[in-house]
């Protein structure tokens, strides 16, 4: 994009900077918009699971509900609370929702349609999302409130322990497809399996560690089962409890654009990524992006579905789930992927 | 041009939060401020071409270490009178330090500047950083070759220390009952329940 911005006569300088500008843009609207959109489809397919109608009175079929929240929301008063700090309590919100936008950067849309290709792609989305804790933190202390305390509290610990066997998970993939660039990992999938599956999850070693990789992060980004942070029956709404209005709609925001963010991660590291799901040419006339929105809706429908069918886990076995079940297990699969890949000499 | 303006953001933004760690009077504030300090040295090692360096920076220091911190800090409940008591006591003591620190840099600068010191450079023993190698591949290349018992033995005090924490800390309790996960998962309905053909007017027998 740098070089069409230079074609219209500005120095490289000038272009590189109005060309990024205009990437995280084109990025950023169309995230929201699709946030909005898929809190609506999470919403029908809620109401689906649970023989209800669902959103369908704003708009044709309640397309509009998520547009009409958000106004309402707008609209509302932003109440901050006396004893609050108030400084880091209006922080907090702005913290979670610039980090869930902020990763979206090396990931790739299509075949070199990416904002930053950078050599450590990968380590970038762990050491964003290893940010992402600290939006739910400071709102807990700044509430200056039991509750919010408690789930800011259970939101670190319950981050940082899945963090650990994500990062294992991910050292497996990497050393797999032999870089930590993103759009490397994808280009490594092609023709994984037989030169005509594109998936590392068909590779009978690694498709433990997609389903793991699956859990773990809806552990990441506390959704049920693992929604310990807001779990309404103990912590009211956990740190939201005494956010309103755009504040709260920050959260909301930022929280759904991390889900999208955990569905476009497994798709890139397990299932192709851009790529089409088998290797034939005529497939390959649609474009990467239509696949890769496409494999991320089929992703964001199976959080949907645990979300609508799984009960919620009780704290200890969700601490005994990830460093007792998953840290062993990952540990073990790096050994074991490693321990192949030297053994059949995949780099030679 | 951008990377001389994002040098100049980055640093006076390092070393504005660095003040702030000293001068905020909450100790959750300095904690944060230490968070912005490192993620903006973690742009610097970005502007000389240490993406990795800049990457580990960001996950292990503000990822889990601040975490720690902020825990700790946000545990605790400060006096802050009594934290600001011990100032004119501990003057000397500080002074002392900030001298020490100063006296290292200037003759450790001055060093370097005499050309006593050489960084970086091929006979020194340190790789030369690359355009077309990736910093991973020319880490991983010098730390599992050349400085391969350096790193296991890193890894071995880790280890210990990890042993060592979780031996001081672990405390084996008496008396309570665990959870034993995979003989719930095998219960089988017929082990918990019984159908009953039950007459009317009869209490059933437990």
């Amino acid at each position: 994009m740098t070089s069409f911005f230079q074609n219209l006569g500005m120095s490289y300088e000038a272009a590189w900077f109005t060309a990024t500008i205009a990437g995280i843009l084109l990025i950023a609207l169309p995230l929201m918009l699709a946030v909005a959109l898929i809190i609506y489809a999470e919403r029908k397919l809620w109401a689906a699971f649970a023989l209800r109608r669902g959103p369908n009175v704003v708009g044709p079929f309640g397309i509009l509900q998520s547009f009409a929240d958000g106004l309402k929301v707008f609209l509302q008063e932003t109440i901050i609370p006396s004893a609050s700090n108030r400084g880091l309590f209006l922080i907090a919100p702005i913290i979670t929702f610039t980090v869930a936008l902020m990763a979206w950067a090396v990931i790739p849309f299509a075949d070199g349609v990416v904002l930053s290709n950078i050599n450590v792609g990968l380590l970038y989305i762990l050491a964003i999302s290893s940010l992402g804790v600290y939006g739910v933190v400071i709102a807990g202390w700044a509430s200056n409130s039991k509750y919010p305390f408690y789930s800011a509290m259970r939101a670190a610990a319950q981050m940082i322990s899945y963090e650990v066997s994500i990062g294992f998970i991910l050292i497996c993939v990497v050393l797999w497809a032999g870089t930590f660039n993103v759009g490397g990992i994808v280009e490594g999938q092609r023709g994984h399996i037989f030169d005509f599956i594109n998936a590392y999850a068909f590779n009978p070693l690694l498709f433990p560690i997609a389903v793991m990789f699956l859990i773990s992060s809806m552990a990441e980004t506390a959704r049920a089962p693992f929604d310990l942070t807001e779990a309404e029956s103990e912590l009211v709404a956990g740190y939201q409890t005494e956010y309103s209005s755009m504040a709260f709609a920050l959260f909301w925001l930022g929280e759904y654009a991390n889900v999208l963010l955990m569905c476009a991660l497994n798709v890139i590291l397990f299932w192709g990524g851009y790529l089409p799901p088998v290797d034939w040419a005529p497939l390959y006339a649609v474009p990467g992006i239509i696949w890769f929105f496409a494999k991320i809706l089929l992703m964001f429908f199976i959080f949907a579905w645990v979300k609508a069918t799984v009960p919620r886990y009780r704290y200890d076995q969700l601490m005994r789930l990830g460093w007792k079940v998953f840290l062993p297990i990952s540990l073990f699969w790096v050994f074991l992927v490693s321990g192949y890949l030297m053994f059949t000499g995949h780099f030679a | 041009m951008i990377q001389l303006v994002s040098f100049y953001i980055f640093a006076s933004i390092v070393i504005a939060s660095a003040a702030m760690v000293i001068f905020a009077r909450n100790p959750v504030h300095s904690v944060l401020w230490l968070i912005v300090a490192f993620f903006n040295a973690a742009g610097l090692m970005v502007l000389i071409g240490a993406e990795f360096i800049a990457m580990l920076l960001v996950i292990v220091y503000v990822g889990a270490v601040a975490v720690l911190f902020l825990f700790v800090v946000m545990m605790l409940d400060i006096d802050f009178a009594e934290l600001r008591a011990g100032f004119i006591k501990n003057v000397p003591l500080g002074l002392l330090l900030a001298i020490v620190l100063v006296a290292e840099l200037v003759l450790g600068i001055g060093a370097y500047q005499a050309g006593a010191v050489k960084l970086g450079t091929p006979e020194a023993g340190a790789a030369s950083v690359s355009a077309t190698v990736p910093n991973i591949e020319a880490i991983g290349a010098l730390l599992y070759s050349k400085y391969v018992f350096l790193f296991e033995t890193a890894g071995l005090i880790l280890l210990v220390a990890m042993v060592g924490a979780i031996v001081l800390t672990h405390r084996r309790s008496h008396g309570t009952r665990g959870q034993n996960i995979s003989s719930q998962v095998q219960r089988r309905p017929e082990d918990a329940t019984r159908n009953v053909n039950q007459p009317s007017g009869q209490g059933i027998e437990l």
